[in-house]
């Protein structure tokens, strides 16, 4: 009894370092899922941003499946992933934008600067869209399917790796 | 030229420890030769040469970061050559290869330390320990040299720096993992210790009066750390509590839950020679939850709340160094352990039993948190995924801590060997009738508090009163020091948890929507929002509330809670105000704003909250003046012998 005693420290060890290792060879799943997956968009009503393109408004928002991206233009990220949402553009991707905490002339000078895919922006000066939509930074992308509904979710600047998996799911999504 | 002198002297210190590994193995193979003194004599230097080096190589890195240096890697994504001079020098540690660096030199300047100053022990026990102190550092010199080498040149250098987290640009935390990591090194020199008493069979009094100032100073440094960590959350992350059970906070509490533990211990150990397996196993197990500790902080391999860069390749490699220093001890501690004999024999009822009912009840809280930290990771495991919060360890916890505190009261009442009930509970009248004085009035008077809370203010007030009856009648002068030191750490103890249970008895919150020129109550406090006004800083612009405060009648005071935004990286942090009172604190946050001009204010009066840092204080002064004490006594006890 007593010389098995002896040796459990070293077996509680062992067994917490397979499960320590076990945990650092196969990282679980750590990416954010989005608890608005699967749910209607919340009613946004946001204002317009620059003259000539429209706001954001949830009812206009459906018929066809689109790309919902929020971005900012002190952001360096978005700076990154805008060729890619020029390509899906492109590719037919119908692309309407949520501009956080921004302004129209930086927003102007951002679109000329770096391309200008958007079909509508909306205005949220107070991160309140933002909060409502459930996400927690720029840039992030929404794709919502025809009945209006978020249908997926990705977090973090789209790379080129990123857009043909954006237009499958925008297909899945009609 | 700076920094490849810095990583000239890295190498260098790593080459020292190697040789210091070698000559120490030889050392203690030979303990027995009459020439083995020159032996030691090398081994002594070479520490101290290893010491003298990593402390070269870490104060050419503040001097890079003190430059501003752009040219280095770190340099230029850790600092900003406008940042104030302070931060240029905390930022030097203030992220993962300098703070790794910092580790290796306090490791290595504390072994040159066991070399300068560790005379009582036999000659093969203390160079086996100085060769565990050389193992430990040879992987973490790796683990630099190879994974993190904190003096990578960038080519081209970088205009300037990326600047640090505004959240960290905080005095508070340029210090805090420098203590910490004081706390955790000291354990490593501990952990050593019971090795190279492990190899040699050496497991006595000498070998424990040896270790016990290390372990104090750790468990000193530990305790502030924890005490200040918990403070700096407090105010600066704007949520009004002070502990969360994050993984990150709870790395730092175990090493000092084994660490007290130990402490009791290896007194039993060096004043009586009872307890050597359990004091051996304890050394191991602190030092072990300090590898843990740093392994989960850097790995990222539990979600925390706390943003570390991490990097699996690094946690494979902490992961590594951790099997094999914990895994080996562990090992020999299987195999050598059954030749330590048993040491003295005491009575259950006695200072011995109380103080292994305290390392029992310590050791049941550490198996808690540790478990309740782990729990995720094994979920994970079987696919599922969840973490564990407060409720949790509120639950398993607080009987534990309160049989716990009835522990420490009893343990300075009770004599070493042998003791009978009769005369304990004669010494215990007073604390209990102390506490059932306190749990009386609080019941007549508090109507309502939870009833736990009331039950751990009445034990609090009774360890109190029992901490101080070792001065009582008695001549305070002829007291020795590391008395005194028992007497306020228990003290400390008494008053953190008071203030723990007044925090969660009697805390008022409010959550209000309320526009310029309206006011709101909390407690006994009236505030008006006054003004909303913007403020700019160096770095940020924010909007600041102007508060006025009052209760009572008494005069009116104002207090400035800020929303803080940063513009790079964009963030927002939220400002507390808090003022602070003889009995408790009134915490104050500005939340969001809406469009019919209302301001959201959050608000809490906490009652006796600050005793919680004030007992942490308290801990880690009776641990300083325990620590003066013991090694003035010893020095004493070493001229006495040299004398006679």
């Amino acid at each position: 009894m007593r010389r098995l005693l002896i040796w459990a420290p070293l077996a509680l060890f062992a067994l917490v370092f397979a499960l320590v290792a076990g945990g650092l060879i196969k990282p679980g799943d750590r990416t954010i899922r989005s608890a608005m997956v699967g749910k209607p968009l919340p009613a946004l009503a946001l204002p317009a941003l620059l003259p000539g393109k429209p706001g954001i408004a949830t009812a206009e928002l459906k018929g066809k499946p689109r790309l919902l991206n929020i971005f900012a233009s002190w952001c360096i990220p978005c700076i990154a992933e805008a060729p890619q949402l020029l390509k899906l553009k492109a590719a037919g991707a119908e692309i309407d934008a949520i501009a956080i905490r921004d302004t129209p002339a930086a927003v102007q000078n951002f679109l000329a600067q770096h391309g200008d895919p958007y079909a509508r922006i909306g205005d949220d000066k107070a991160s309140a869209a933002q909060l409502a939509l459930g996400s927690s930074g720029v840039p992030e992308t929404f794709v919502i399917d025809t009945a209006g509904q978020i249908a997926y979710q990705h977090i973090g600047d789209i790379r080129a790796e990123h857009v043909p998996m954006l237009l499958a799911e925008l297909r899945k999504a009609k | 030229m700076i920094a490849e002198a810095g990583l000239a002297a890295l190498w260098l210190a790593a080459a020292f420890a190697l040789v210091q590994l070698m000559v120490a193995w030889g050392a203690a193979k030979h303990g027995a030769n009459p020439n083995v003194g020159t032996l030691m004599t090398a081994l002594r230097r070479i520490a101290l040469v290893q010491g003298l080096l990593a402390l070269l190589s870490f104060a050419l890195l503040i001097a890079l970061f003190v430059r501003s240096d752009m040219s280095v890697e770190l340099v230029a994504a850790n600092s900003h050559s406008l940042k104030p001079l302070i931060y240029k020098v905390s930022g030097a540690w203030g992220n993962h290869e300098g703070s790794m660096l910092l580790w290796v030199t306090v490791l290595a300047v504390a072994g040159a330390g066991v070399a300068a100053f560790e005379r009582r022990l036999a000659a093969g026990t203390l160079a086996a320990t100085l060769g565990a102190q050389a193992a430990i550092g040879l992987g973490f010199y790796a683990f630099l040299a190879f994974a993190s080498n904190p003096f990578v040149r960038l080519n081209p250098a970088a205009p300037d720096g990326q600047g640090l987290n505004p959240l960290l640009q905080d005095p508070g935390l340029a210090f805090h993992p420098p203590t910490l990591y004081l706390g955790y090194v000291g354990l490593s020199v501990a952990f050593s210790f019971a090795v190279g008493a492990l190899v040699m069979r050496d497991v006595g009094p000498a070998f424990a009066k040896a270790m016990r100032p290390w372990v104090l100073g750790a468990w000193i440094f530990l305790t502030i750390g924890i005490t200040a960590g918990s403070y700096w959350a407090y105010y600066e992350l704007g949520w009004g509590g002070w502990w969360f059970w994050d993984p990150v906070e709870n790395a730092s509490l175990m090493p000092w839950l084994a660490a007290t533990a130990l402490l009791h211990s290896v007194t039993v150990l060096a004043t009586r020679d009872g307890l050597r397996a359990w004091t051996l196993m304890l050394a191991l197990v602190a030092f072990a939850m300090s590898m843990l500790g740093t392994f989960l902080v850097r790995s990222g391999i539990l979600v925390s709340v706390h943003a570390f860069a991490v990097d699996p390749t690094r946690g494979t490699f902490i992961l590594a160094l951790l099997g094999i220093y914990i895994g080996g001890a562990l090992a020999l501690f299987g195999a050598r352990v059954g030749t330590v004999t048993q040491g003295s024999t005491f009575q259950l009822v006695s200072r011995e039993g109380a103080l292994v009912l305290n390392n029992l009840l310590l050791t049941v809280i550490l198996g808690v948190v540790f478990i309740g930290t782990l729990y995720p990771l094994a979920a994970q495991a079987a696919g599922v995924q969840l973490s564990i919060g407060a409720p949790f360890f509120n639950k398993a916890l607080v009987p534990v801590a309160l049989a716990l505190v009835v522990a420490t009261a009893a343990g300075p009442l009770l004599r070493w060997r042998r003791d009978n009930w009769n005369a304990l509970a004669k010494r215990a009248l007073v604390p209990t009738a102390a506490a059932g004085l306190a749990f009386a009035l609080l019941f007549a008077l508090a109507r309502g508090a939870h009833f736990t809370s009331v039950v751990a203010i009445a034990l609090s007030v009774g360890l109190a009163a029992a901490s101080v009856a070792p001065v009582a009648r008695r001549n305070l002068r002829r007291t020795p020091l590391h008395v005194w030191g028992m007497v306020i750490a228990h003290l400390g103890v008494a008053t953190s948890i008071a203030g723990m249970a007044a925090d969660s008895a009697f805390k008022v919150e409010r959550l209000a929507a309320i526009q310029v020129g309206q006011n709101v109550t909390v407690g006994p406090f009236r505030v008006t929002l006054a003004e909303i006004r913007p403020q700019i800083g160096p770095n940020w612009s924010a909007l600041e509330a102007r508060l006025q405060v009052r209760r009572g009648e008494s005069k009116m005071f104002e207090l400035l809670p800020q929303q803080r935004f940063f513009s790079t990286p964009p963030t927002t942090t939220n400002e507390a105000a808090i003022t602070t009172l003889l009995d408790g604190q009134l915490y104050t946050i500005l939340g969001q704003g809406d469009d019919q001009g209302r301001w959201q204010i959050r608000l809490w009066w906490k009652p006796f909250v600050t005793f919680i840092w004030l007992g942490g204080g308290l801990i880690a002064l009776g641990g300083l003046l325990a620590l003066i004490g013991r090694v003035r006594r010893e020095r004493r006890d070493a001229e006495t012998e040299a004398y006679s």
